[in-house]
C-alpha cells in the first residue's frame, strides 16, 4: 500500500508549523495536532539560512554527526578527578609573575569592566607588585602586565575570573583522556575579588587563602590514593538537588566531607584547621569552582575535533560574551556583546548598579548543569523567579539544543535522563534558543562586589559568526 | 546454566535506579538471577555471597557499572543483555503536568512517533525549508503559504513523488482527510466521493454541493493552484488520483482545477484511462471532447461535477433536490435594470468561485475583465478599477500582499463593493461568502451594512442596486449556511443556491434585449 493511502486509513497526527488558528481548528473536530514553538531559523537572516542550509548537505551533515559524536563521547566519558592544589606559578601553563588570568574571550585593560578593574588591581596589590590600588591602575595600565584569558591556560575562573601567580589553584586530571584543568580557590560570597571588591579585607582573605588554606589542601591531598572523582561526586550532588552553578549546598558538603579526613591528618594545627573549617561552613559556594574545572577538564577533551559543531567554552569577560567551538581548533573565539542577568537583588541595589554578564562559569552550562540541570534543583527556583515547572521546563528545552543526554549525570525530576550535553552551534541557530546559564550579578564598579544572581543568555551574534564561519570552513 | 559479565567501564548510575533497574531484569524471562550495581567494595562483597564475583569484576573501580546475568543458556543470557540494555534508554515524557513542545519538526518527530502529517503556513520564504524537512522525515506535507517559487514546488514534489508522500501546496489551503478538515474546509458528510483539486475554493464549493445533494466525502486533497501548470506538470494531481483509484472508501472521483495547462491536461486525461472507477472532470474552461475521449465525465460547472458525482456515487437521482435556476427572477429583476445598467461586478473570495462565475459571463458577453484573465488582452489595467464586466479575485497577490485573504479579512472587498455600487453602468454586483474552518466567523454579516447603506443609495438615485450573495457552506458548519442566508435576505440580496447559480443568475438580469 503506496503512503498516500495508509494515510487516508490513518488516523491523522498533525504537527502544525506556523498559524495556530488552523491548530484550534483541528483540537475543535477532536484531532490529534501538536503547534510547534517554531521561529525562522537564523533569526530569519537570509545569510544564516544559507548556511545552516550549506551546513545540511548530506555528505557535510555526515561528517558533522560523526565529529559530534566523537565529541559529546569524549564529554560523556572523560573522568575528572581532583588530584591536587597548588599555585598557580607552580602548575599553570604560561603562568608569570606578572600574569593576570581573566575571565571571558581576551580584553584588554582599558576595555575591562569595572568588576574586572577592581579585581585585577586588587590582585596586584596581593601580589605586592603595587603598593596601592591607585599604583595597581596605573601597573595594570603600563602595558608591564600580561593579561591572558584563564580558558587559553587551561583554567577556568568565577565571575571576573582574576588568577595570579600565588594564588592556589585545584588541579583536576582527566583520568580518561588525560588533560589537566585548572581553577582558583573560592572565596565564597558577596565582598570578594572575583566580583570586583578589592579592599584591605579581601586582600587579607586572599593572603590567609595562600598561607594557609592553600597549603592545607595541598598537604591534604598528598594523603588521598587516587585523588576524588568529581564526577562521581557531581551525580551525588545533582541527586541531593544542586544544579551546580548557583547552588552548591550538596556538593560542598560532599566535597568537605571528602576532604575531612586528608585535611585532619595534616601537619596544622586544630586553630588554623578549625579557621578552615569554619571557612567553608560560611557559605555553600566553596565546592563552586571544583565543578566548574570538572567541566572544564572533560570540554577540553572534545575541542579540536575536526568537523565538529559542539561548544567547548561559553565564557565572558563583562563586556563580551564569548564562545570556542569544538571544530575550529585552538583558540578561535566568537564573540557578542555580554548580556544583563535578571534576578533577585540584595537590598538596597537596583537593576541598574549591576554589571554585565562576567565569569568562565558558564563552562558548567556548556557541560551540561547549572541553567542546562535546572530540573535537579527545585530549591532554586525563587532565585530565577519561577516554579518548579519552569525549572524543569528549562532542563527540556536544552536538549532542543544538544546532541545527547549524559547518562552518567542524571536528573530525577525528569526520571532519570541524563543532563542535556554537548550543545549544537546549528541547533541553536535553527531554534534560536539560546543557553541558559545561571549565573551571580556583579555590581557594575569596581570594589563593590556580588549584589544578586540570576539567569542570563548568550547573545546571538556568538552563535551566528560561529555557524557563519563553520560553513565557510566545510566549504572552502 | 550460563553467566554472561559485561562491565561498563566509567558509567555511573546512582543506586536507586540500578535497584529499580535490577528488579525490572530479574522479570526477563530466561533470566535466572541479574544483578546490576556500581563496581563498589559492598556491591562486590554481595556479589561473592552469592557466588556470582570473577577475578575481572574484583578488578573493577567505583566508577564502572558491572552487569551479571545468570541465565538458563548463553543464547537466553544474550537476549537478556539486550532487553537490560533496553532498560537503560529512557523516553520523554511530559513534567508537571505541561504540554511538551518542540521548536522543530524535526524534534517533534523524535518524540511522536505517530506523527504524519505537517501542515505549514510560516512565512513563503521559510516554508520550503520546513516542508523539506517534514517530507524528509517522512511526514506528508500540507503547504498553506504562498509566495514560494516554483522551483521550490517542483524540488518538494520530486522529494514527495520519490518517497510516495503527499506535497499539498505550496497555496494549498484546503483538504479533508479521513473526515478530518484542514485549513479552509466545510464540514461535511462522510462519504465514498473522492476529490482532488488544484483549486481550493473550487474543491470546497464542490465539496459542499455533493453534501447539499445528499453525498459525501472520502478525500479531499489539495494539490495546490500550480500543480497543473506546464512546469510543475501534475506531479501531485497524478499520484494522489493513482492513490484514490486504489482507496477502498472511494467509488467516484472528481477532478477540479482552474483552466489546466494543455499539455499537463491531456497528462492527467491519460491517467483517467488507467483507472477503474468513474472519473468526473471539471476544468474551468476544459472542453467535453478530450474527457469523454479519456473516459472521464465531463463536467461544465461546480454543481454539475457535484451532480455527476452524487449520482455516479449510487444516490438516486429522483432524490434530489436540483435547486433549479429561477427563471421567472431574472425576468423580473431584468425590468427593474434601466438600460445603461449594463454590468456584471464579481467581487470574489475564492479563486475558482470568481472564474466559474467569470466563465458563465464570458460564454454571453465578450467584454469580461479581470485581475486573475486567462486572457491576457482581458487584464485589467488598473486592478483597482473596474471595466465593463469585472470579475475580482481578491486572494489573488495583487490584493494579498502583506495582508490576510480575504476569507479573513474582508477589508479590501468591503471598500471596492462602495466603489462598484455607485456605479451607474453597474446591474448587478455578485459576491461569494465563504464559511467553514478557517474562514471569517460571520463574512455575510461584515458586509451587511455597506450593502444596506448602498441599496438606499441607489435607491435615491432612482436605481435598483442588484446584489447576488453566495454562501459556501454547509448546516453543519459553524455559523451555518440557514443563519448567513437570513442575513442576506434580511439586506434585500439575491441569494443563490450554488456559484454556478450564481453565476447564471448574474449574467442573466444583466441581459439585454430578447
Amino acid at each position: 500500500m503506496s503512503r498516500i493511502n495508509e494515510l487516508f486509513k490513518s488516523e491523522l497526527h498533525v504537527i502544525n508549523v506556523g498559524l495556530e488558528m488552523f491548530k484550534d481548528d483541528i483540537l475543535k473536530q477532536k484531532g490529534n495536532v501538536t503547534h510547534l514553538e517554531w521561529k525562522p531559523p537564523g533569526g530569519g537572516k537570509p545569510e544564516l539560512i544559507a548556511a545552516l542550509d550549506a551546513l545540511e548537505q548530506e555528505e557535510i551533515a555526515a561528517k558533522i554527526e560523526a565529529a559530534n559524536k566523537l565529541a559529546v563521547e569524549r564529554i560523556v566519558n572523560s573522568q575528572p578527578v581532583l588530584v591536587g592544589f597548588d599555585q598557580a606559578i607552580n602548575v599553570v601553563p604560561g603562568m608569570t609573575k606578572t600574569t593576570i588570568l581573566h575571565a571571558g574571550p581576551p580584553i584588554t585593560w582599558d576595555k575591562m569592566s569595572g568588576p574586572m578593574k577592581g579585581a585585577v588591581t586588587g590582585a596586584l596589590v596581593f601580589e605586592g607588585l603595587a603598593k596601592d590600588l591607585d599604583e595597581a591602575a596605573e601597573l595594570a595600565a603600563s602595558g608591564e602586565i600580561t593579561f591572558s584569558p584563564c580558558h587559553e591556560h587551561n583554567c577556568v575562573g568565577s565571575m571576573a575570573g582574576v588568577t595570579s601567580a600565588s594564588m592556589f589553584m585545584h588541579i583536576v586530571e582527566n583520568k580518561t583522556y588525560g588533560n589537566i584543568a585548572y581553577t582558583n580557590l573560592s572565596e565564597q560570597l558577596s565582598k570578594i575579588l572575583r566580583m570586583g571588591a578589592n579592599d584591605e579585607t579581601v586582600v587579607a582573605r586572599l593572603i590567609w587563602m595562600r598561607d594557609v588554606l592553600g597549603p592545607m589542601l595541598r598537604e591534604a591531598m598528598k594523603f588521598s590514593e587516587n585523588g576524588i572523582d568529581l564526577r562521581l561526586m557531581l551525580s551525588q550532588a545533582l541527586h541531593m538537588g544542586d544544579e551546580c552553578h548557583n547552588r552548591n549546598n550538596a556538593g560542598t558538603t560532599l566535597l568537605i566531607q571528602a576532604l575531612t579526613p586528608l585535611i585532619l591528618r595534616t601537619d596544622y594545627t586544630n586553630e588554623q584547621k578549625i579557621e578552615v573549617f569554619d571557612f567553608v561552613a560560611m557559605s555553600d559556594y566553596f565546592s563552586g569552582p571544583t565543578w566548574m574545572a570538572l567541566c572544564k577538564c572533560a570540554l577540553d577533551a572534545a575541542h579540536g575535533i575536526e568537523h565538529s559543531t559542539i561548544v567547548t567554552t561559553m565564557a565572558r569577560n563583562g563586556v563580551e560574551f564569548g564562545i570556542r567551538v569544538s571544530g575550529m581548533p585552538g583558540n578561535t573565539w566568537f564573540i557578542g556583546p555580554a548580556q544583563k542577568v535578571v534576578g533577585p537583588m540584595f537590598a538596597g541595589y537596583k537593576p541598574e548598579d549591576s554589571g554585565l554578564d562576567i565569569g568562565d562559569s558558564a563552562i558548567t552550562e556548556t557541560y551540561g548543569i547549572g541553567g542546562f540541570a535546572m530540573a535537579t534543583a527545585p530549591a532554586i527556583v525563587a532565585l530565577v523567579g519561577g516554579t518548579v515547572d519552569d525549572a524543569m521546563n528549562y532542563s527540556v528545552k536544552m536538549k532542543e539544543i544538544t546532541t545527547t543526554e549524559n547518562p552518567n549525570v542524571t536528573i530525577p525530576l525528569l526520571n532519570f535522563r541524563g543532563i542535556p550535553t554537548g550543545i549544537d552551534i546549528r541547533k541553536v541557530g535553527q531554534t534560536s534558543i539560546m543557553p541558559v546559564i545561571n549565573t551571580a550579578i556583579a555590581h557594575k564598579d569596581p570594589g563593590i562586589g556580588m549584589i544578586g544572581a540570576g539567569i542570563t543568555h548568550p547573545p546571538i551574534e556568538c552563535f551566528e559568526q560561529a555557524i557563519l564561519a563553520f560553513s565557510q570552513s566545510m566549504h572552502s | 546454566m550460563s553467566t554472561k559479565i559485561v562491565i561498563k567501564r566509567n558509567t555511573y548510575f546512582d543506586s536507586v535506579s540500578l535497584m529499580s533497574l535490577s528488579t525490572k531484569a530479574n522479570q526477563i524471562e530466561g533470566v535466572e538471577q541479574a544483578f546490576i550495581a556500581m563496581a563498589t567494595q559492598m556491591n562486590k562483597e554481595v556479589l561473592a555471597n552469592v557466588g556470582l564475583i570473577t577475578p575481572e569484576l574484583e578488578e573493577a573501580k567505583n566508577s564502572d557499572l558491572m552487569i551479571v546475568i545468570k541465565a538458563a543458556s548463553p543464547e537466553l543470557a544474550e537476549v537478556a543483555l539486550e532487553a537490560i540494555e533496553e532498560l537503560f534508554i529512557k523516553k520523554d515524557s511530559a513534567v508537571g503536568g505541561t504540554e511538551l513542545k518542540y521548536p522543530t519538526i524535526e524534534s517533534a518527530v523524535k518524540n511522536m512517533t505517530a506523527a504524519n502529517l505537517a501542515v505549514i503556513s510560516v512565512n513563503g520564504s521559510f516554508a520550503a525549508r520546513e516542508a523539506r524537512k517534514a517530507l524528509e522525515n517522512n511526514l506528508h506535507v500540507m503547504m498553506f503559504s504562498d509566495n514560494v517559487s516554483v522551483e521550490d514546488e517542483i524540488e518538494l514534489k520530486k522529494i514527495a513523488h520519490e518517497r510516495g508522500l503527499l506535497m499539498m501546496g505550496p497555496d494549498c489551503g484546503t483538504a479533508i482527510i479521513g473526515n478530518m478538515a484542514l485549513c479552509f474546509a466545510n464540514k461535511v458528510r462522510k462519504g465514498n466521493i473522492g476529490i482532488v483539486g488544484a483549486s481550493g475554493t473550487g474543491s470546497q464549493e464542490i465539496s459542499v454541493r455533493i453534501h447539499d445533494f445528499g453525498g459525501g466525502i472520502s478525500q479531499l486533497i489539495g494539490t495546490g493552484g500550480r500543480d497543473l501548470s506546464e512546469r510543475v506538470g501534475g506531479v501531485m494531481m497524478l499520484d494522489v488520483m493513482k492513490a484514490l483509484n486504489e482507496d477502498e472508501a472511494t467509488k467516484v472521483i472528481v477532478l477540479i482545477s482552474k483552466p489546466p495547462a494543455k499539455s499537463v491536461e491531456q497528462k492527467v486525461l491519460n491517467e483517467i484511462k488507467n483507472m477503474h472507477k468513474p472519473v468526473v472532470v471539471c476544468f474551468i474552461g476544459g472542453t467535453e471532447e478530450a474527457v469523454l475521449e479519456a473516459g472521464g465525465h465531463f463536467a461544465k460547472t461546480t454543481k454539475e461535477a457535484a451532480l455527476k458525482a452524487v449520482i455516479l456515487s449510487g444516490i438516486d437521482e429522483s432524490q434530489i433536490d436540483k435547486h433549479s435556476l429561477n427563471l421567472p427572477l431574472i425576468e423580473e429583476i431584468k425590468v427593474k435594470l434601466k438600460p445603461e445598467q449594463k454590468y456584471i461586478r464579481g467581487l470574489f473570495c475564492g479563486g475558482t468561485l470568481c472564474d466559474e462565475a467569470m466563465y458563465l459571463a464570458m460564454e454571453k458577453y465578450d467584454d469580461v475583465y479581470s485581475n486573475i484573465p486567462k486572457d491576457p488582452e482581458y487584464q485589467l489595467g488598473d486592478i483597482h478599477i473596474s471595466q465593463a464586466h469585472t470579475f475580482i479575485d481578491f486572494g489573488d497577490d495583487g490584493f494579498t500582499n502583506g495582508k490576510p485573504h480575504p476569507m479573513i479579512d474582508p477589508s479590501s472587498r468591503i471598500a471596492r463593493f462602495k466603489q462598484e455600487a455607485k456605479d451607474p453602468a453597474v446591474g448587478v454586483i455578485i459576491m461569494d461568502f465563504v464559511l467553514g474552518y478557517g474562514s471569517h466567523e460571520d463574512p455575510v454579516g461584515v458586509m451587511v451594512p455597506a450593502i444596506i447603506e448602498a441599496k438606499q443609495a441607489a435607491e435615491q438615485e432612482g436605481r435598483h442596486l442588484e446584489i447576488v450573495g453566495y454562501v459556501l457552506g454547509t448546516d453543519l458548519d459553524t455559523p451555518s449556511v440557514q443563519e448567513q442566508l437570513d442575513k442576506l435576505v434580511s439586506a434585500g440580496v439575491t441569494y443563490a443556491s450554488s456559484n454556478t447559480n450564481a453565476g447564471l443568475l448574474a449574467r442573466g438580469f444583466v441581459e439585454k434585449g430578447v
